[in-house]
């Protein structure tokens, strides 16, 4: 079982990466605005 | 005197046929169907919005539109104004940015958004208008980033685009508020992220302990996990969980009690008694339950915080859309500005329907002037040279030039200002609920630990701390902290969809009680504006009238239009559209067939209240009594109707036929509402600056009682009225104009309803955008229902307290047990609210 000690701070590791990748995300403000999004990807195939 | 039959009404055949306009899917007025035209359009702005859309390719957009299931009609369309302020220097400063590359950047407030197809036209902006570089709407807030050259282009012809898109456009204001509420959500979204992420690998964690506690874990395994998790939870308690201990301790040094004292108080006892415990090798560890704890939290407040948040950029949108641009006289040129740009001594002109930008005297031209949102006064004013004319009130007479004698502050509206700072400085703060029972709380959990303690010390100390620690953790209030914001999240998000923006939860809290309830009058009760109330004649010349008064932009001729829709006593209030149509030309051939023939030629309007045109062959004169005596009509003197309307006459030939009515009528759904309001335990009063007479006319028929229906009252006398308060009512005022801001600004809850002026809608917790009374009604039942399922909610969760806290004083209570317990309790109450909440939106409202 003293592979616990690998996997364990490795998925830690794996969390701490997923909460910066989200903290960049907010700052980048990706989270502001979620109504238009949805539809401009809907538009985009319009295009000539 | 007999009537040709070609000039017989077909008024009837007005409404078995709706008609959509193609551009704004609303109902064409039935004087502009075009019965041969392939499309129809409601009114010009239509008409050339539909054609720019074609010659610029973009169809596909009524394709688009029509693909989305929510797409209502939209009404706004361009006003083919010119947006040459949008080019001064002044407005550049006050709006544009500079960016990279030497381009401009701006945002703008469009009117008219309603759906994803919109996003799509606006944003092909580059395509249609040479030097745009980028165009990007956000349909939340109906604004519209720009980034141009300002060397291929002018920020007046993007917007003159717009415009002919349908777009009427605004500089977007209040930008650095909005920038400072994104900055808190997405502060608020990091923490709710990152105690998430906490929490879920906390509970791994603690799932694998608890696991290990019916095997046999080894001793350095648990060891390395309990420290994990202490690790993890420190990180959540000293970030996130901030927090909680930041808003305990400013309540604790104010010297009261709100909900977070007892929350971080079992945050703190737990999370000392955790990292101990993990120091000293044994004990109880509680930092999954605390993980969990400060997520729900963390959600609820971020779901208020939202809808809240949402609430207010709506009000700040429609900050936009008041007028922020006058036309300045210069020399011989007119030039449109920013009113930033405006100086005492200028000379401005202003236009019928638009509002006055400061105040002044008139120099050139006679009018009359709407003071309804200033004074309370419904009937129009008349001013001629060297009369007074004031900020925000509107010209609806024909155009003037006036001088203006004071800007901004000094304005009397500005002095309207200063009455609403200090009527919300002086705003009593409601204590809500949460808070109330948080200090009871904090009071019976501290007995109730000291309690325990002394218990069970007499037999073992350490054993005593375990289960005082226990008792305060698992009776922390994270239900109550968690059901109040949600429940109030959801009532709130409700009534914006109801078109009823509340600005706080509080104000929910404290409708649901009872009290005062304050109403102004004009555009409160009435509709704030002229209407046909009574037609006195043969029905043969309605449509006679309708057709000379649809080529007048004079207020009342735009009420007489619909008369052709009253078909008798008091239709008038149903009367569908009531947006006002430029007469366009193109509608007069059509409707030959049907129609009576106006000679275009003929019609002249006086400035003194009269209109004359052939139609048909036949001289008509619509007019008032001073027009028909100047005009050599003879008129009977007293027609015994209700002295208070104004009346206009009409003349065929020389003869007197018909007198028509106006006034400025009740809404026909206030009655009933004043009822439901009683009903209700709410006592209903009349405060408003209109003449006592018209007042008490009101209150009798909607059935307020007489001593409660106050007229002639000024600005400053209703702001002392609303303060007079009596002990535990709550007094709620509900008004639309500047002089009801300061009344607003310090009732316990301040309503301001559709039409509202700016300083209204600034002073109000709550913006109604639908007209009359019943929205009103709406708004406290749904309060109602609101606080009756949080109170339930409640209930549910102190029976879970109780329960936890008797095992915890026991000695029963388990971590396993805590775990187990605490997300029960929460998605009980939870649920309890969702599914309730639910319900009561398919219950039948308050008809």
């Amino acid at each position: 079982m003293e592979v616990i000690y690998i996997v364990l701070p490795l998925a830690v590791i794996m969390a701490g990466i997923a909460v910066f990748a989200f903290l960049w995300a907010v700052r980048k403000g990706q989270y502001d605005d979620l109504d238009t999004p949805p539809h401009r990807i809907l538009h985009d195939d319009e295009l000539p | 005197m007999a009537m040709p039959s070609d000039l017989s009404l077909h008024a009837s055949s007005a409404a078995s046929q709706r008609v959509v306009c193609d551009h704004c899917g609303l109902p064409v007025p039935v004087g502009l169907v075009e019965p041969d035209a392939p499309r129809q359009f409601c009114c010009g702005g239509c008409r050339a919005a539909y054609e720019t859309i074609h010659a610029c390719g973009l169809e596909s957009y009524y394709r688009l539109r029509a693909a989305e299931s929510d797409s209502q009609g939209r009404s706004a369309a361009g006003d083919g104004s010119h947006y040459t302020a949008f080019d001064s220097p002044t407005f550049a400063e006050l709006y544009v940015t500079p960016v990279s590359g030497g381009l401009c950047r701006t945002q703008l407030a469009l009117e008219g958004v309603t759906c994803g197809a919109c996003v799509w036209l606006v944003e092909k902006l580059p395509r249609v208008a040479t030097g745009v570089v980028e165009a990007r709407l956000s349909l939340r807030d109906a604004t519209v980033t720009v980034v141009w050259d300002p060397t291929r282009t002018t920020l007046s012809a993007i917007a003159r685009t717009l415009d002919r898109l349908g777009y009427r456009s605004h500089p977007a204001r209040g930008i650095s508020r909005r920038e400072l509420h994104r900055r808190e959500e997405r502060g608020r979204l990091v923490h709710l992220g990152v105690a998430g992420a906490i929490m879920g690998n906390t509970m791994l964690l603690g799932l694998a302990m608890y696991a290990g506690m019916f095997g046999n874990m080894e001793r350095e395994y648990s060891t390395l996990f309990r420290w994990l998790s202490a690790i993890l939870g420190t990180i959540s308690l000293a970030w996130p969980g901030m927090v909680f201990f930041r808003s305990a301790l400013s309540a604790l040094r104010l010297r009261s009690v709100n909900l977070d004292v007892p929350i971080a108080l079992a945050l703190l006892v737990g999370g000392v008694a955790g990292i101990v415990n993990v120091v000293r090798g044994q004990g109880e560890i509680y930092f999954d339950s605390l993980t969990v704890l400060i997520f729900l939290l963390l959600v609820g407040r971020w779901l208020q915080f939202r809808q809240q948040r949402r609430a207010d950029e709506s009000l700040e949108l429609l900050f936009s859309m008041m007028p922020t641009t006058c036309r300045i006289v210069r020399g011989d040129a007119v030039v449109e500005s920013p009113i930033e740009a405006l100086r005492t001594g200028d000379l401005v002109e202003v236009r019928p329907g638009e509002l006055f930008p400061a105040d002044g005297v008139v120099e050139v031209g006679q009018s009359s002037v709407r003071q309804a949102l200033l004074s309370g006064e419904s009937a129009p004013v008349q001013v001629a040279p060297g009369g007074q004319v004031f900020g925000g009130t509107q010209n609806v007479g024909s155009e003037v030039r006036v001088r203006i004698r004071d800007v901004g502050a000094d304005t009397r509206i500005g002095r309207l200002m200063r009455l609403v700072d200090q009527g919300l400085s002086d705003k009593p703060q409601a204590v809500r609920l949460a808070d109330r029972l948080g200090f009871w709380f904090v009071i019976v959990v501290s007995l109730a630990s000291i309690g325990v303690f002394i218990a069970w010390a007499r037999h073992d100390v350490s054993w005593a701390i375990e289960n005082t620690v226990a008792l305060l953790i698992v009776t922390c209030p994270c239900v109550l902290g968690l059901a109040a914001p949600l429940t109030l999240a959801v009532a709130m998000g409700r009534l914006a969809r109801r078109q009823i923006l509340v600005k706080s939860g509080t104000v929910i809290e404290l409708l649901a009680r009872a009290g005062r309830s304050i109403l102004d009058k004009t555009g409160t009760i009435t509709h704030g504006e002229m209407r046909v109330i009574h037609w006195r004649g043969d029905d043969r010349y309605k449509p006679i009238v309708a057709a000379v008064e649809r080529l007048s932009s004079h207020p009342v001729a735009r009420a007489i239009t619909e008369l052709e829709n009253l078909e008798g006593a008091g239709a008038a209030n149903a009367a569908q559209p009531s947006r006002p149509c430029p007469p366009e030309g193109h509608g007069q051939d059509a409707r030959a067939a049907t129609a009576p023939v106006v000679d275009r030629k003929t019609v002249i309007e006086r400035g003194d209240g009269g209109i004359a045109a052939t139609v048909d062959g036949r001289s008509v004169r619509i007019g008032s009594r001073t027009f028909m005596e100047r005009q050599g009509i003879e008129l009977s003197s007293d027609d015994g109707g209700d002295a208070r309307l104004t009346r206009v006459f009409v003349a065929v030939d020389g003869a007197a036929v018909a007198t028509i009515l106006l006034g400025d009528d009740v809404r026909p759904d206030s009655a009933a509402a004043i009822a439901a309001l009683r009903r209700m335990g709410w006592r209903p009063s009349i405060l408003s600056g209109d003449a006592q007479a018209v007042v008490d006319d009101v209150a009798a028929r909607i059935g307020v009682p007489a001593c409660d229906a106050i007229g002639e009252v000024t600005p400053e006398a209703k702001l002392e009225r609303v303060r007079e308060r009596c002990d535990g009512q709550v007094t709620v005022m509900v008004g639309d104009g500047v002089n009801d801001a300061a009344a607003l600004a310090a009732a316990d809850v301040g309503i301001a309803v559709q039409g509202g002026a700016e300083a209204s809608l600034a002073a109000a917790d709550v913006y109604i955008a639908r007209p009359g009374l019943g929205a009103i009604v709406e708004l406290i039942s749904t309060s109602r229902r609101t606080m009756r399922v949080l109170r339930r909610a409640l209930l549910v969760s102190l029976a879970y307290n109780l329960l936890a806290g008797g095992l915890a004083a026991a000695g029963m209570m388990s971590p396993l047990l805590a775990a187990v317990l605490m997300p029960v309790s929460s998605a009980t109450v939870l649920s309890t609210i969702v599914a309730s909440m639910s319900r009561s939106s398919e219950a039948p409202t308050w008809k």
